[in-house]
């Protein structure tokens, strides 16, 4: 059987991308957030988990105005690197899951989840920067990622609580998968930012370490947050922390925190990360 | 029926972009989207005004767009993550433009996120700006 294992979670800054890409890592300003992660590619090599599912969010990527869709499982079998304005990063292409990806469409839209299926999608730094940051630079991503892209762009973005019960939705969609398969979520975005208007630059580190706190121990009462609390205290794009929960909900109730990482700030942004695995 | 204040018209310096934002921004977030293909760049920055021609935008988003007004794009409904593909066009990082919108420096801006960022003390409601003077 299909066995989901840990859960991580990590902004996705593009200046992260750039840095690595650019070979900027051991710069004063970038090294200590790279230094942040090593414990965590020790973690994951060790781990070796068979398919991540990447909850993110496209950046006017793959997804403009003319389509929205608030939650897009990407069910193809590559996914290739999005040009965002300045060429596609020169990252591997993502493999895909299809087989997974489709049971999990089709058992949490019976769970009634209506997600919308993509078959077609290049994937941004959204979802290419926690690999990075993860696994480092190889000639090809070491495991299967099935995207899942979450709207936070247009308001309303999807509220925490259905983002928490989703995550419950994919945890029984991945048990109920047959073929043995070690599984692992992602939920990445946030900390702490605003990109936008005069407020622009607004971190707030007692936000932050309040949410990773409860993330680990009492993240039902973090799924009943309403989105002007993240608005108002973590950022306009502050909000995109409601992806964090989807993994958390796909996660036992009671987990162990391995590993968490703090650092501000990545261009713009409070860079929040963090291991959970489950107990069993 | 009584219209609720919206809560948050009340948080400073902030634009939510909602339903509102993204029907008034609508033709400017997709000319903004179309600087994704590498020839609609090189034809944008060839002419620019002839350019913004092709999208159905009211003449003050143009105005905004050739001036690079970025707070003024924002309140015509432009969204921060198509204004990228503008900004990248012109080379020019989120960090700059964040700069800009606070009427900061880059510098000054810069060695703010470096300190820790802008504070939510002092910046949660429009009353605390008000306040300030």
């Amino acid at each position: 059987m299909a066995k989901l294992v840990a859960g991580v979670a990590t902004s996705h800054v593009p200046a992260i991308g750039a840095a690595i890409d650019l070979g900027k890592t051991e710069e004063p300003y970038w090294k200590p957030l790279f230094q942040g992660y090593e414990p965590s590619k020790k973690w994951i090599a060790e781990q070796k988990p068979d398919v991540i599912i990447l909850v993110y969010n496209d950046h006017a990527s793959a997804f403009s105005l003319e389509i929205i869709p608030t939650f897009a499982l990407g069910c193809a079998a590559e996914f290739p690197p999005a040009d965002e304005g300045w060429g596609p990063r020169k990252v591997p292409v993502v493999k895909g899951h299809p087989e997974l990806a489709w049971h999990i469409a089709q058992s949490v839209i019976l769970d009634e989840f209506d997600l919308t299926i993509v078959n077609n999608m290049a994937v941004d730094h959204g979802l290419t920067v926690p690999l990075s940051l993860l696994f480092g630079q190889p000639a090809e991503w070491p495991c299967q990622v099935i995207p899942l892209a979450v709207n936070v762009v247009q308001y309303p973005p999807p509220t925490g609580n259905r983002c928490y019960n989703l995550g419950k939705a994919i945890r029984r969609a991945v048990d109920s998968f047959d073929p043995d398969l070690k599984v692992m979520i992602f939920g990445t975005g946030g900390m702490s930012h605003q990109l936008q208007g005069p407020r622009a630059g607004l971190i707030n580190r007692a936000f932050d370490t309040a949410f990773l706190d409860n993330l680990t121990k009492d993240p039902r009462k973090l799924s009943q947050m309403p989105h002007i609390d993240y608005v108002r205290e973590a950022g306009s794009e502050g909000i995109e922390l409601v992806m964090w929960l989807i993994m958390r909900g796909a996660l036992d109730e009671k987990v162990r925190e391995v590993y968490r990482f703090y650092h501000v700030p990545a261009s713009n942004t409070a860079v929040g990360h963090i291991i959970l695995e489950n107990e069993a | 029926m009584k219209v609720e204040p919206n809560p948050f018209d009340d948080i400073p310096g902030t634009t939510l972009f909602d339903a509102q934002r993204s029907r008034q921004g609508y033709h400017l977030n997709m000319f903004c989207m179309s600087l994704m293909k590498a020839e609609n760049r090189e034809a944008f920055k060839a002419d620019e005004a002839a350019y913004l021609q092709k999208f159905p935008m009211t003449p003050e988003q143009r105005d905004a767009v050739l001036k690079r007004e970025w707070n003024r794009l924002i309140s015509l409904g432009g969204n921060i993550y198509f204004l990228a593909k503008l900004f990248s066009t012109d080379g020019k990082s989120f960090q700059h433009v964040a700069a800009i919108m606070t009427g900061s420096t880059q510098e000054d801006y810069a060695r703010m996120m470096i300190n820790g960022g802008r504070s939510p003390e002092g910046n949660r409601s429009k009353k605390d700006w008000e306040n300030r003077g």
